[in-house]
């Protein structure tokens, strides 16, 4: 792989590249679903290839090829230059990059049992277990479960002389019970909704999650959902479990610090931000107890926005997004860092595969855990309801109003859990949701959850992102508005 | 060597259009597969070969500042044996990748229960042609975008504003073989231009897409979206509440969109759809019509589905009642009636979908239904649509690039963009008027055939701060 790294950048060179960067991609995956009883999908897939982005007068090029030969990667590098060459004709500036270092490494992301290596067999039958527990309580009417894992290695190589080599592992399972009665769906789902979740991990994961431990009460909720009271539309005390903060993260912290989208970048699909340049470190972006990261480092934990690397060769940081509620930082790039000031990137380019380019994404955007036990959290709460696990989520396109709704949500009251309720939502301001935070549980409650399906970019480009979260409290929310027409 | 195969050998010189290969090469994989798979006793083969050239030119603040071109080939298989599937797919293409793909499948295959509702591989078939691959749109080049992006972008300039968007272009062709002497070819090409301009803290948007790229003008796209974006500054802040509203056929497609895969046979037998207990109903106003029909004019897409089944053309929704729905073979089998071409490449859990919808337009002019409207809001497009309930088919969402009051028949001032938690179902019973269906492209669902609608008490539930 290292030849073709080598050869293309060469060529570009000498086509008349001033930069750049190549990375070959070689990505396995299977994908494992069961529907009521039966095996639904069974595959599995394989792709490798190279893609090289340039500079050549000044402007960017890329290119991509499943064409392995030094032919075929000579071919994609010139058409790289020859595409940086027409963008000159519609630049204003010329590329400007920060400095970064060289780096020649190897690194391995954790992976304790190798899922490719594990006897389909066993994945097979313990998702159709899962499965008929779920579908054997009475009221559902559809059971499904899923399972993916891909393995993906990158070898990355610049102009400037970086090599480097990344193998991670990624798994993911969830199982899902809906319940057809009368006029209504209920749904519920474990361990998160959307399929579920995954990490940097090998097939360890699947076997910690417990998919059968899990499946009787997953079908015995959403069968129940259908008798519970509809969740009220009134402004009150809300707790949300932590895959749904995890999401309410990714969506209204996570997005609005992507600098491509501040600098108008993505103004055309994904949108822009809020959050612009005049608000670094001159926001209230929530209450004091909040602290925000965005860490790529596996230190933080095996999430999916772990690397050692990021894809133009930066290595993994930890930035303070948000400090006792100040906001206090932006995700950035080499070529963006030096717009806010910084002398480094923050390592956030990830691309989707070898023929897509590198842009800003999340690595880790996770909360940090507070003092509460969760226990402790309600016992302290007289009057709140407390959602979980998320069935939709929706927010404008510069990051300010949100509506998420959840599959099930419980009434709190004097301290205590009570009657579940059905229908849940909730909605809101970004910053005034956030700064209304007033309690986050501890580390004991504290998940790395990870969201497979973030989508962005042009040509649309799909990446993991990890959100560490705990249950935390919010005050004065607005509940109930999405059914407050019906 | 072929003239086309001496171009595709010379791709990447110039940065330009670049060729397919003969569609006989791909042929000429499949062939190979099914002969590597009988070498090793697989009772039933079928292989895709899917091969695509596509290229980017992307823009913000007036440059181009991502510019991406990328091809690729993929080969599919599914094996078929003792009623056990599985598929298997790479980029591989040398033998020896592609055997080892084949034992991959089976190896798949042989680890999983019996499914005796597994049905034998699909035999030769007759398929419509339809054409599609437009020459011009195969040969534009990264410089011809460049230049198109580079006029829009100095009308935006000249005019106080900053465009940011896409104009991309490209080709594909897919080859279905099997086993059992199936063989299915198509090939197409496509071109979108998408444009935001920008002036202060406005914003507006116009997009289209062809198989031809000179079916649409970038120029005029960027006018269009320039003028509204030049009346969409100060809004004002309105009430949340229940308004008339004209939607543009961007916002209509990207709301009936969620619909389409309540059609399939295997949704409703889930009972995950909303049609599920209504189907034969009259659930929408009698002025709605929606059928699938792969072979329109405006549409692009294979005439065969994921097993080589011909596409049929279906009448879905017939003045307002729900007619018929979508079927696989498998599905079709159970319900007892005949597959219409729409299902999924196997093995899959979710069956068949309607892929190719055309909702049936009326006469009306977006200007007419603007001067018919006491008050009401123009909606150019919507965003981050998402299903709050399944069965009522609850849609929340976001208005987007121009939304602008009318009061007494006239277009007035923009307004700011609104939360909406609107039934789809409600909604197609409040229609009022309906202009000429056209191709419509968003961002939430895939381009379809849909009139713009002028449609009466559509619920805003909350307001945002631009």
């Amino acid at each position: 792989m290292w030849d073709y790294c080598g050869h293309s950048l060469e060529v570009a060179r000498r086509r008349g590249a001033t930069y750049a960067d190549v990375r070959v991609m070689h990505q396995r995956q299977r994908d494992l679903t069961t529907k009521s009883g039966r095996v639904g999908t069974l595959g599995q897939s394989e792709s490798i290839g190279l893609g090289i982005r340039v500079v050549a007068n000044g402007a960017w090029g890329f290119a991509s090829t499943d064409q392995l030969t030094r032919e075929g990667v000579a071919g994609c590098a010139a058409q790289a230059v020859a595409i940086a060459r027409s963008s000159a004709l519609a630049k204003k500036e010329n590329v400007q990059m920060v400095p970064e270092g060289t780096y020649v490494d190897s690194w391995q992301g954790p992976c304790v049992k190798d899922p490719f290596e594990i006897p389909l067999e066993t994945q097979v039958e313990l998702l159709l277990a899962a499965d008929s527990a779920m579908h054997k309580v009475k009221g559902v009417t559809l059971s499904e479960t899923d399972m993916q894992f891909r393995k993906i290695d990158t070898w990355f190589a610049s102009s400037s002389g970086s090599k480097i080599h990344q193998r991670r592992v990624i798994s993911g399972c969830g199982i899902v019970a809906t319940s057809f009665k009368g006029d209504a769906i209920q749904k519920r789902s474990y361990p998160n909704s959307f399929g579920g979740q995954h990490v940097l991990a090998g097939y360890e994961l699947i076997e910690s999650m417990e998919l059968l431990r899990h499946a009787t009460r997953v079908g015995e909720e959403a069968v129940a959902l259908h008798s519970a009271a509809q969740c009220p539309e009134k402004a009150g005390t809300l707790i949300l479990g932590g895959s749904q903060l995890g999401l309410q993260i990714h969506e209204s912290i996570g997005h609005p610090i992507e600098l491509d989208r501040v600098l108008g970048q993505e103004a055309n699909f994904a949108g822009t931000s809020f959050l612009t340049l005049d608000k670094l470190h001159n926001l209230r972006y929530a209450s004091p107890i909040v602290n925000v990261v965005a860490d790529a480092r596996i230190a933080h934990g095996a999430g999916l926005g772990t690397f050692a690397y990021d894809d133009e060769g930066v290595p993994a940081q930890c930035i303070d997004v948000i400090k006792d509620g100040e906001f206090h930082g932006y995700l950035s790039s080499r070529e963006t860092a030096h717009l806010v000031g910084l002398a480094r990137s923050g390592g956030t380019m990830r691309t989707e595969s070898w023929n897509r380019l590198p842009m800003i994404r999340m690595t880790n955007v996770s909360i940090l855990p507070g003092e509460w036990t969760l226990d402790n959290l309600i016992a302290d709460t007289d009057d709140a309801i407390m959602m979980d696990t998320n069935r939709s989520w929706s927010i404008d396109d510069r990051r300010y109003q949100f509506q998420f709704s959840t599959e099930i949500a419980w009434e709190i009251k004097g301290g205590k859990k009570g009657r579940m309720l059905k229908n849940p939502s909730y909605s809101g301001i970004t910053t005034e949701f956030w700064n209304s935070c007033d309690a986050i549980t501890n580390a004991d409650n504290w998940v790395l959850w990870g969201t497979p399906n973030c989508g962005k970019g042009q040509p649309m480009q799909v990446m993991g992102t990890g959100h560490g979260a705990s249950p935390a409290r919010f005050r004065n929310v607005k509940m109930g508005m999405a059914f407050s027409n019906q | 060597m072929s003239p086309r195969e001496k171009q595709h050998a010379l791709k990447g010189d110039g940065g330009g259009a670049v060729a397919l290969r003969a569609e006989r090469q791909l042929h000429q994989i499949g062939a190979t597969v099914l002969r590597l798979a009988k070498e090793r006793g697989v009772p039933e083969t079928e292989v895709h070969i899917d091969e695509h050239i596509q290229a980017l030119t992307r823009f913000a603040n007036n440059t181009i500042h991502q510019h991406v071109a990328e091809q690729g080939l993929v080969v599919s298989i599914r094996t078929a044996a003792d009623g056990r599937t599985a598929r298997v797919t790479t980029n591989r293409v040398d033998e020896d990748s592609l055997r080892a793909a084949i034992d991959d499948c089976l190896s798949l295959a042989s680890h999983q229960p019996k499914d005796s509702r597994l049905l034998a591989m699909l035999g030769k078939q007759k398929y419509r042609l339809v054409r599609r691959f437009h020459a011009g749109t195969a040969a534009l080049t990264a410089e011809e975008r460049a230049r198109a992006v580079k006029h829009a972008c100095q009308f935006a300039e000249k005019h106080g504003q900053i465009a940011a968007g896409i104009f991309s272009s490209g080709q594909s062709q897919s080859v279905l073989v099997n086993s059992r002497g199936l063989s299915a070819a198509y090939r197409h090409t496509n071109a979108t231009f998408s444009i935001t301009m920008q002036q202060g803290s406005a914003t507006s948007w116009a997009k289209a897409n062809s198989g031809d790229v000179h079916q649409f003008d970038p120029l005029e796209l960027t006018k269009i979206a320039g003028e509204k974006a030049s009346r969409a500054e100060n809004p004002v802040e309105l009430e949340p509440g229940q308004y008339t509203v004209i939607l543009e056929p961007a916002a209509v497609l990207d709301l009936v969109g969620f619909l389409f895969y309540d059609f399939a046979a295997t949704a409703v037998a889930d009972k995950r759809s909303c049609l599920s207990g209504r189907l034969g109903k009259a659930i929408f106003g009698k002025n709605i019509t929606i059928t699938d029909d792969a072979y329109h004019g405006h549409q692009l897409g294979a005439p065969f589905d994921g097993e080589g089944m011909p596409r049929e053309r279906v009448v879905l929704v017939d003045r307002g009642v729900v007619k018929n729905l979508v079927y696989s073979r498998r599905s079709a089998k159970r319900a007892g009636t005949k597959p219409t071409g729409h299902g999924f490449p196997l093995p899959n859990e979710y069956g068949e979908a309607p892929l190719n919808l055309v909702v049936e337009g009326g006469t009306t002019s977006v200007e007419e239904m603007v001067a018919s409207t006491n008050r009401g809001l123009l909606v150019t497009r919507l965003w981050y649509i998402r299903e709050v309930d399944p069965y009522e088919k609850i849609m929340t969402g976001m208005t987007r690039d121009g939304l602008f009051l009318i009061e007494k028949g006239k277009m007035g001032r923009a307004a700011r963009n609104f939360r909406f938690n609107q039934s789809v179902l409600e909604m197609l019973r409040n229609v009022e008027r309906l202009g000429p269906a056209r191709r419509a492209t968003g961002e939430e669902a895939f381009e379809m055939v849909v009139p713009p609608m002028k449609i009466s008490n559509f619920h805003f539930s909350e307001v945002t701060k631009f």
